[in-house]
């Protein structure tokens, strides 16, 4: 150990990985949830309390007699994982404990059925971290639509036939939304990139008052790839500028992870089978390309996510690129 | 038991006039309920309110139907005929009769008595809020507690200085009714009041 | 101390007492003025909790259910639409075994829409897990709503308290509240087993497979097995800090000789009682309150309608196309008797239309019927429906 003061990095080197969620759950294999999952416990410590929506991370953790999670964990029912996790902050608040207060749920629970609490949870000021494990669809239930699912995507509820040609609307905006209410920090992350998604956990637990993580889960069995491509789909959905990767604070965008090296959209469809119809030479497949490819182009304008310079090497370690802000990122 | 139904407009104080008298009577001794005639009026509306008041405890949560007493707090309310409706032959009618000190409407009430309490109640509290002068003229006329029952709850109820206000609101109206016309409309013995008062011990 | 005071007051009073550290509420008629009431003593720094004014019911119950969780002594009230919309957490709350109080400002349930008094609401949730109990005036909804926090938390069940809308919350009387040193004397600090706490991780609210869910279930029965003995535990060491006798499950008024009972629920019951006292010449009657209504208090009931030929159940509520509720609850009850009364039931009062003393002498006469009434609702005035809907 050094014996001058220990920075940031030494620190994270030397401390004991803190298993949030352990081994023995029934994900799926190659499940971006349970990924995330694992992930954001770790950055989180021991010191929290955790709610959790209804779906597949609750249901794939908790089945009686057995638990994954080594915090202390509540499910209570679908949409009220925002209104549940301010009951538990107010009381702790009372109660003069620090412990962290963190929802999670998935995108139904959170952009649907769970919208109402959430934006009260995060209009009352408190003090929660609310996570958001994107799968893009309703999986626990088998794979139908939710307001998250983005535009073309086939799901149950969604599906390819002759008069559509999967999800009809487009992808809700949700960070936009949440980051309306002007909350200090909101930000979308990926199991792409572990350590990105680490630092903005910590940001996110060190931050006082309500924040907001969207982290995009691929879900091989719902988005139709294999179990071995989660990060690999991930990554694709990033360097598209598909889904983007930006931090917000009090409704102000302040910081972006920036794509090195773009790819088309076609090359992140051509992995899932959930995108498959859009592959072909039909005049209705080649226009729906042209509309999603010029919907991450836009993403990419809007958010300025091109890097200074190219480069076919991969982000991982380097800084995310500030503009404003109070700061943040990894020492 | 004696029945008071209080008569006014939504925003007005109706309720506050009904609890301010059970108030007044339960300190001075006898068991009162008040209760409003409950609906989704809004401001300016026709609104009632209700008062019982006995020596015994009063178990009935039903409404009250034939009141011994009609309270109105607005003259034009008298042109509605639910105002008076159900009101007892030997009942008698407390109004408020704003500039006018005669009325000429025909009624099933025996007695009447008018009172200014708006007037009043513009020179001493500086608001049209007739209730306190009211409440003052109907204990003065009854007799039913003595009018300090009536002071002492309005000086727990209003900070000092509308408490201050509202006892000279008391005092004008008390002055200008006839004490005990309506005594004998009082069944009760004064002497058999219950001894337990609010603010004394089990 | 006896306090002139509106029935709300008094009960916010009573909550605050018991010292909640979380409140959550979303306003319905006619519970509005409880939360107000509790919120002003929070605002005035009378009541140390946090005031969490949530953005409806369903989030009011979540909120006080993660509370409750995480170690606070929580409440939180409602009434009519708001107990249906919370429905599914009322479900929840019982299924985790989490001690709470909700006190229901009864209202009937829409549609049509109506803001007044009858007991449709808690019925609704009658199977949802909670104990319900039904006060008979706000001297009762007071010493009920303390006592309710003790049986919640030594049982860890869920308590409804139920209080008729507009005719007890906004009933303007002489109530005697307790003092903080009798609360605190009778109330111990909150303790929950199964705290959410780092210190002791523990999982709740997992999935449960059929392997395991009935025996949750049973559980839970079990648990209201046990609900009437800590209900008398209580009423009784509030007794005797309060020096008021307490009710029971079911409070008995009445001759012993009689041949004919009534039995009803909630405030209309003081009604029923001054009208027996103004008309002796019914003759020797049985007047009777179900206070308790879950666990429903079968033993109780048998005991009080011993030696009666009739018994006329008057409710506030219905199952459209079942009849009566507590009636039929009462009728199976009874059924266990070597020979029990005949019952006959009745629902009155529906959407806050008033039930005065003149309806005794009518539910007697009635319990004379040749056949006794399966179940009717008193005074539908036909004319006021299109034919078809008669």
């Amino acid at each position: 150990m050094p014996t001058a003061t220990p920075t940031a990095t030494e620190l994270r080197r030397h401390q004991p990985r803190f298993v949030g969620l352990d081994s023995g759950h029934r994900a799926c294999q190659g499940c971006g949830e349970a990924l995330a999952a694992r992930l954001v416990t770790e950055a989180i410590g021991p010191d929290a309390i955790i709610a959790n929506a209804t779906g597949c991370l609750e249901v794939f953790t908790t089945p009686w007699p057995n638990s994954a999670w080594r915090l202390p964990w509540i499910h209570s029912v679908f949409e009220n994982v925002a209104a549940v996790a301010a009951g538990v902050e107010a009381a702790l608040k009372v109660q003069g404990r620090a412990t962290k207060v963190v929802a999670f749920a998935g995108d139904g629970g959170t952009f649907d059925i769970g919208f109402q609490a959430l934006s009260g949870m995060i209009e009352r000021g408190h003090d929660v971290l609310y996570v958001c494990f994107d799968n893009e669809a309703y999986m626990n239930t088998g794979i139908q639509r939710s307001s998250s699912t983005p535009h073309a995507a086939s799901t149950t509820t969604s599906p390819v036939g002759r008069m559509r040609e999967g999800k009809r609307h487009l992808k809700k905006d949700v960070l936009a939304i949440v980051a309306a209410h002007h909350l200090p920090y909101a930000a979308t992350a990926t199991v792409a990139y572990p350590r990105d998604l680490e630092a903005k956990v910590r940001r996110a637990v060190t931050t006082e008052g309500p924040t907001f993580l969207q982290v995009h889960s691929p879900c091989p069995l719902g988005w139709g790839h294999d179990g071995a491509l989660t990060i690999a789909v991930a990554r694709l959905a990033v360097e598209t500028g598909f889904f983007p990767v930006i931090e917000i604070e009090r409704g102000r965008v302040t910081a972006v992870l920036p794509i090195r090296e773009k790819k088309p959209v076609v090359d992140y469809f051509r992995l899932q089978t959930r995108f498959r119809h859009l592959l072909g030479d039909d005049p209705q497949a080649v226009e729906e390309r042209a509309h999603l490819q010029a919907l991450a182009d836009h993403n990419i304008e809007t958010y300025g996510l091109m890097a200074a310079h190219s480069s076919p090497r991969d982000t991982v370690g380097l800084a995310t690129v500030h503009r404003g802000g109070t700061g943040g990122g990894i020492a | 038991m004696i029945e008071v139904r209080i008569h006014g407009r939504g925003g007005q104080g109706n309720v506050v006039a009904a609890y301010l008298l059970a108030a007044a009577v339960i300190r001075g001794g006898y068991h009162a309920q008040a209760f409003p005639a409950f609906g989704a009026e809004r401001r300016g509306a026709p609104v009632v309110a209700f008062v019982r008041c006995r020596e015994r405890p009063i178990l009935r949560r039903s409404a009250v139907e034939r009141p011994n007493f009609a309270i109105v707090q607005d003259p034009a309310l008298l042109r509605l005929d639910a105002t008076l409706a159900g009101l007892r032959d030997d009942g008698a009618l407390l109004l408020n009769a704003g500039r006018e000190a005669a009325w000429n409407g025909t009624s099933a009430a025996a007695r009447w008595v008018g009172l200014p309490a708006t007037a009043i109640a513009e020179e001493t509290i500086g608001r049209p809020i007739p209730n306190t002068p009211l409440l003052a003229a109907f204990l003065t006329l009854t007799g039913l507690v003595p009018l300090d029952a009536l002071t002492a709850v309005i000086d727990e109820r209003f900070d000092a200085a509308k408490a201050a206000a509202n006892r000279r609101a008391v005092a004008e109206a008390a002055a200008r009714v006839d004490e005990g016309a309506w005594a004998d409309l009082i069944h009760e013995k004064q002497a058999d009041r219950v001894r337990e008062t609010t603010g004394q011990g089990r | 101390m006896k306090t002139a005071t509106e029935g709300s007051q008094a009960i916010a009073q009573a909550v605050t007492m018991c010292r909640p550290q979380v409140v959550a509420a979303y306003p319905i008629t006619p519970q509005t003025h409880i939360v107000e009431r509790i919120a002003k003593l929070v605002a005035d720094g009378q009541a140390a909790c946090e005031m969490v004014s949530v953005e409806s019911e369903f989030s009011a119950a979540s909120v006080v259910l993660g509370a409750a969780a995480a170690g606070s002594r929580a409440y939180t009230a409602t009434a009519s639409q708001g107990v249906l919309l919370m429905s599914e957490v009322l479900y929840n709350i019982a299924g985790l075994r989490l001690p709470l109080v909700l006190t229901c400002a009864n209202r009937a349930v829409g549609a049509p829409i109506n803001i007044w008094n009858d007991h449709q609401d808690s019925m609704a949730v009658r199977d949802a897990g909670w104990v319900q109990i039904y006060c008979t005036d706000n001297q009762d909804a007071v010493d009920t709503t303390i006592q309710a926090f003790r049986v919640a938390e030594r049982l860890e069940l869920p308590v409804m308290v139920c209080v008729d809308g507009f005719i007890l919350t906004h009933l303007f009387e002489a109530i005697d509240l307790p003092t903080q040193a009798e609360v605190d004397g009778f109330l111990p600090p909150y303790r929950f087993s199964r705290a959410l706490d780092p210190a002791s991780p523990r999982t709740l609210g997992t999935l449960v497979t059929p392997a395991y869910f009935a025996e949750t279930r049973h559980a839970l029965d079990a648990a209201h097995g046990r609900a009437l003995g800590e209900i008398a535990g209580a009423a009784d060491a509030w007794s005797a800090i309060s020096g008021r006798e307490s009710a029971g499950p079911l409070r008995v008024v009445g001759d012993e000789q009689a041949r004919i009972g009534v039995l009803t629920l909630g405030s209309v019951f003081g009604t029923l009682l001054e009208a027996r006292d103004e008309m002796p010449e019914l003759g020797p009657l049985r007047l009777m309150a179900l206070r308790v209504f879950r666990p429903f208090p079968v033993e109780a009931l048998k005991a009080a309608c011993a030696g009666l030929s009739d018994l006329v159940v008057l409710e506030r509520a219905l199952s459209p196309g079942g009849g009566a509720i507590v009636g039929t609850e009462v009728r199976a009850a009874l059924s266990e008797m070597a020979t029990p009364p005949r019952v006959h039931a009745f629902a009155a009062g529906l959407g806050g239309r008033d039930i005065p003393l003149s309806l005794l002498p009518r539910l007697v006469a009635a319990a004379g019927a040749e056949t006794p009434t399966r179940f009717a609702i008193i005074d539908v005035d036909l004319d006021k429906l299109a034919p078809e809907d008669r």
